[in-house]
């Protein structure tokens, strides 16, 4: 025992991967399924879900204005990235301004009679007892569990002392609401285990844990009520308690919301923030041009995936899609200039089929002025097949690869040809550069062209052996490509539980693999497989569930006060 | 979908936290350092020094930025011509590297690893905290913000500003959100007549605590990797109280200080000329930040590793252009490439020109500031990690000598960031890792 947790510092002291492999597998080997190594994490909220939050609890019609940390890409994600992520001053200064912001929007004349529960007996005292209904309510969605005793209490106690300072009962709760809204349990999706009672030395998440994992992985959001409650009652604990709530999630709409999420990180979107497209080349393209290209692939997969149930694979090969007026003029399609996003479907023949035909693909893996057969191919590789393609080395001379002006080179095939002459060059680029050369009929902001400098485009190639003529082809080709099926549910299993597949759980991966297969490449179902399965809970005995620490732990309760004086008088 | 609606109205109960009164206890701040400068002329307080950064990528041309003359009074080559101004004020470090110890260079990366944090990490991960942090440590945390991090062009995280591996301190933007943060309404102008403590700020202040006190007990129940990270947010909220404190106590006059006109968002983007223009907005504002000591450390990324800036209607970016632009036969360099490097160092002029423009009694800001300036690599076309330029700017109050050109061939770089943290004050005898690793500051420019 004791060598064991010197085992596990050991390895901690290295580094949070490093944990698993030694220490825990051999101590867990004999039980099943197999053990997640790795303890509960703290994981920062992202924009898009402290968005969805504060809409979900206050309304849409709140503002938030402020600036969200920069995400951590690790192992293909943000969503890892986020449990190792912590919030600096800056972060917190920007927190901080969301925060005041959102008290008093909450706290104002028009919005309180609808978002606060109670009234106070004179409004400009406090008011305990109206401040607790408030707080505890609030509280609990925020936290995503209910408050304890004493935190409630000492929430309450703030919104009074501001109460009494301002005169005003509304400001007290606003100011209240303030500290909740940037306190750590807030902020963090702090994860907490518990012993397994049907696995001896397993542990799993504890009941609130669950249900934001769950919440979290298929709707991008804090758990709802319904949820909280089944969490509450221990339901996600039985079978059948968590399937009840996973099939309410699933075939809820807000499953899209989850779905929009897992692609806007899977397909590396945070890099629209930043995309810009030189204004003299393409003067059609602009940093709106840019949102509506990601929104209208997140469109085409959310409808393909989750309204139509349609096959993940065709996703490279369908011709139907949504079109905003401003992405039609750059695909040179016809639309109703009034009619907003509409639904389109791209000719037979067309090269525009697939999302890898999207000008979200297309623009967001170029360079500003040009396009780039290497980043493109790259960003296939990595994002939609899961292969790692390395880092270029140091000490290269690539002025092989002459610059674009260059009379002697016209198209990027001729001009990418020293990447495949040069040895050191060619090992990654031919695993890169002739995918990528088969979008080349797409210019940098996603134009259609067939020459570039008066010469005609070659996109033919070929991929893992497989021979392509044009991007259509290579569309289907990738859907055929096993590879693609295969990397969605490695990253999407990795995404849910926020860290990278560990090698023990490779067989459980194989299996909802073969499950998707074997289903017709739902992407649903697939979440619902992995939201049921218990291996999605599991984690390692958390370092901090130390005895010493569990005889604080008890201490604390044991001269914590019963109630506190507000309590006593309900 | 809402999840708060108005419910049934429960009898309300009697009581209230009657008579909750609210005491604040404002700390003596001890504003000053126990610097070796001249003071306030009107407290006869100490004045006290600054830290900044300025981060640029893809380096410069070899052979048209390192002065032949080695030590005072160098030569101006031609990528240094539009700093010529500062020459006096300015040292130049040649010949320095970035050694890999056998791991596999991370392009656009190692460079800035070594030169900022002291260490290479395996993979494109950072491992350290950056030179400024640990700079702010011993100086920022008096001030109002422990530091500011600007990015010129258009993306928070092209900072190169770390707590810590993971916690990257991301910049700000927009010069128009940069000017309300700094001198918008939560600004105390030290020279006004009338001093009055906004009550809202003391309410918030001791409010705070309730969130500053979850501390000891959440660190109980979570896992060792989350401590530290846990740790470094109870940081942040501390700091958070210091600057609700310092809001609550009357400023010393500063003779200096004085509060710049509102600043109106300009373009951004990568095109260089937003980005100067961005870099020029920002450097003005930040001067007047530092001379009014809302902040001790500033840190400016003009563009990112990787330099992605362009030029209107260019093909390719400067990076591109360090790549694969051919070397003019007859000149001997690569011509585009040089104007990139050129623009850079004249924004690097302009950031110098706007700390060296505010008096601080018989010198500037810039004199009492050290500025230290680096890049990604030293030849970037063959992402090569020798003779990579650095700089430092001003002599910290006279902690430094200036005017100096340093060669210090195969050096490891990290002899300037421990040169320039031992002159801040920092207690750190030697810095970095494996063979960047040095406890050999550069004597020539130490005073």
């Amino acid at each position: 025992m004791i060598t064991r947790t010197g085992l596990r510092l050991a390895a901690l002291a290295v580094g949070v991967a490093a944990v698993s492999l030694t220490a825990v597998a051999a101590d867990y080997a004999a039980s099943s399924p197999a053990p997640a190594t790795r303890e509960p994490v703290a994981v920062r909220l992202n924009g898009t879900q402290y968005r969805q939050i504060i809409a979900d609890v206050f309304g849409p019609t709140i503002e938030i204005g402020g600036r969200f940390e920069p995400g951590l890409r690790k192992d293909g994600l943000l969503a890892v990235g986020s449990g190792l992520v912590t919030v600096t001053t800056t972060g917190l200064g920007e927190y901080d301004k969301m925060a005041r912001s959102i008290a008093a929007q909450v706290t104002t004349e028009p919005q309180r009679s609808a978002l606060i529960p109670c009234t106070p007996k004179d409004a400009k005292k406090a008011d305990a007892a109206c401040a607790k209904e408030f707080l505890g309510e609030v509280g609990k969605l925020l936290y995503r569990r209910p408050l304890s005793r004493e935190e409630l209490k000492a929430q309450i106690d703030v919104a009074g002392e501001s109460a009494a300072t301002n005169k005003d009962f509304y400001a007290g709760l606003g100011t209240s609401l303030w500290t909740m809204l940037i306190s750590p349990e807030f902020l963090f999706r702090q994860e907490f285990a518990e012993a397994d009672p049907a696995n001896k030395g397993a542990y799993r998440l504890d009941s609130y844990s669950r249900a934001a994992r769950l919440s979290f992985f298929l709707w991008n959001a804090a758990p709802d009520p319904e949820l909280l409650a089944a969490a509450e009652k221990g339901e996600l604990n039985k079978p059948e308690g968590l399937q009840r709530q996973v099939d309410r999630m699933v075939a809820s709409p807000r499953l899209e919301g989850g779905v929009r999420a897992y692609f806007t990180d899977m397909l590396g979107y945070d890099k629209f923030e930043g995309l810009a497209k030189d204004v003299v080349i393409f003067p059609k393209f602009n940093f709106k041009v840019a949102a509506e290209a990601e929104e209208q692939t997140l469109r085409t997969i959310a409808d393909h995936l989750v309204t139509q149930r349609a096959d993940y694979r065709a996703l490279f090969t369908t011709p139907k899609t949504f079109i905003s007026p401003m992405l039609a003029s750059i695909y040179s399609v016809p639309v109703d200039p009034d009619g907003g996003w509409q639904p389109f479907e791209f000719p037979k023949g067309d090269p525009r089929t697939g999302i890898l035909a999207h000008i979200s693909f297309t623009a967001l893996h170029s360079h500003p002025g040009r396009s780039s057969p290497t980043l493109r191919g790259k960003a296939l590789r990595e994002l939609l097949l899961c292969q790692k393609v390395p880092d270029p080395p140091g000490n290269v001379d690539f002025t092989l690869i002459e610059d674009a002006e260059n009379p002697k080179f016209k198209t990027a095939r001729e001009r990418l040809k020293a990447h495949a002459s040069e040895a050191m060059c060619a090992g990654c680029h031919k695993i890169m550069d002739p995918i990528g050369l088969a979008l080349e009929h797409f210019d940098s902001s996603g134009g259609y062209r067939t020459s570039e400098h008066g010469a005609s485009i070659d996109t033919t190639g070929e991929l893992d052996g497989q021979k392509f003529a044009d991007a259509a082809d290579l569309g289907r080709v990738v859907s055929n490509h096993p590879a693609a099926p295969s990397c969605l549910v490695t990253r999407m299993y990795s995404y849910g539980v926020g860290r990278a597949v560990e090698r023990s759980e490779r067989e459980m991966v194989a299996e909802l693999q073969k499950s998707f297969a074997a289903e017709g490449y739902r992407v649903p179902d697939l979440m619902r497989h992995i939201a049921l399965s218990d291996q999605f809970y599991r984690v390692a005995k958390p370092s901090a569930d130390k005895p010493v620490d569990d005889k604080l732990k008890s201490k604390t309760e044991a001269s914590a006060q019963p109630a506190t004086s507000v309590a006593a008088r309900e | 979908m809402i999840y708060m609606r108005p419910m049934h109205r429960r009898s309300v109960l009697r009581g209230m936290m009657g008579g909750a009164a609210i005491s604040v206890g404002l700390p003596i701040l001890d504003c000053f350092l126990n610097t070796n400068g001249t003071a306030f002329a009107a407290t006869g307080q100490a004045l006290p020094v600054r830290f900044g950064t300025w981060f640029w990528g893809c380096g410069l041309n070899p052979g048209r930025w390192e002065p032949d003359k080695v030590g005072a009074d160098y030569d101006i080559k031609p990528e240094m011509a539009p700093v010529a101004g500062f020459k006096n004020k300015l040292n130049v470090y040649s010949g320095l590297k970035t050694f890999l110890d056998g791991k596999a260079v991370g392009v656009h990366f190692s460079g800035v690893m070594a030169c900022t944090t002291g260490t290479v990490p395996n993979g494109m991960m950072p491992s350290k905290a950056s030179i400024d942090s640990l700079v702010a440590d011993v100086i920022g945390t008096r001030s109002r913000f422990r530091s500011i991090e600007v990015a010129c062009a258009g993306i928070p995280s092209h900072s190169q500003s770390r707590r810590s591996a993971t916690a990257m301190n991301p910049a700000e933007v927009s010069p128009a959100k940069l000017y309300t943060r700094i001198f918008g309404p939560e600004f105390t102008d030290p020279n006004a007549a009338v001093f009055k403590p906004d009550p809202a700020v003391m309410v918030r202040k001791s409010a705070l605590s309730v969130v500053s006190e979850k501390r000891q007990d959440l660190m109980k129940k979570i896992g060792a990797a989350d401590r530290q990270r846990l740790d470094e947010y109870f940081t942040s909220v501390r700091e958070l109280e210091q600057q609700l404190a310092l809001q609550l106590e009357k400023p010393a006059p500063i003779e200096s200080c004085s509060v710049p006109g509102a600043v109106a968002d300009s373009a951004v983007g990568n095109e260089i000329a937003m980005v100067r223009e961005n870099n020029r907005l920002f450097s003005t504002l930040l001067a007047h930040a530092v001379a009014c000591d809302q902040t001790r450390v500033v840190n400016v990324a003009f563009a990112d590793a990787t330099s992605s800036l362009r030029h209107k209607g260019g093909t390719q970016s400067h990076h591109e252009h360090t790549h694969e632009e051919p070397i003019d036969v007859k000149l001997g360099y690569q011509p585009e490439l040089a104007v990139f490097n050129t623009e850079i160092m004249e924004g690097f002029n302009e950031f110098l020109t706007a700390m060296d423009g505010i008096k601080e009694g018989d010198s500037t800001l810039l004199d009492r500031s050290i500025i230290f300036a680096s890049t990604d690599h030293g030849y970037a076309k063959l992402h090569g990690l020798e003779n990579m330029p650095l700089f430092t700017a001003g002599s910290g109050g006279g902690r430094m000598k200036t005017g100096i050109h340093v060669a210090a061939k195969g050096q490891p770089v990290t002899r300037v960031g421990l040169t320039a943290q031992q002159a801040m004050g920092v207690p750190v005898s030697s810095w970095g890792t494996e063979s960047n690793e040095t406890s050999r500051t550069i004597t020539e420019v130490m005073a």
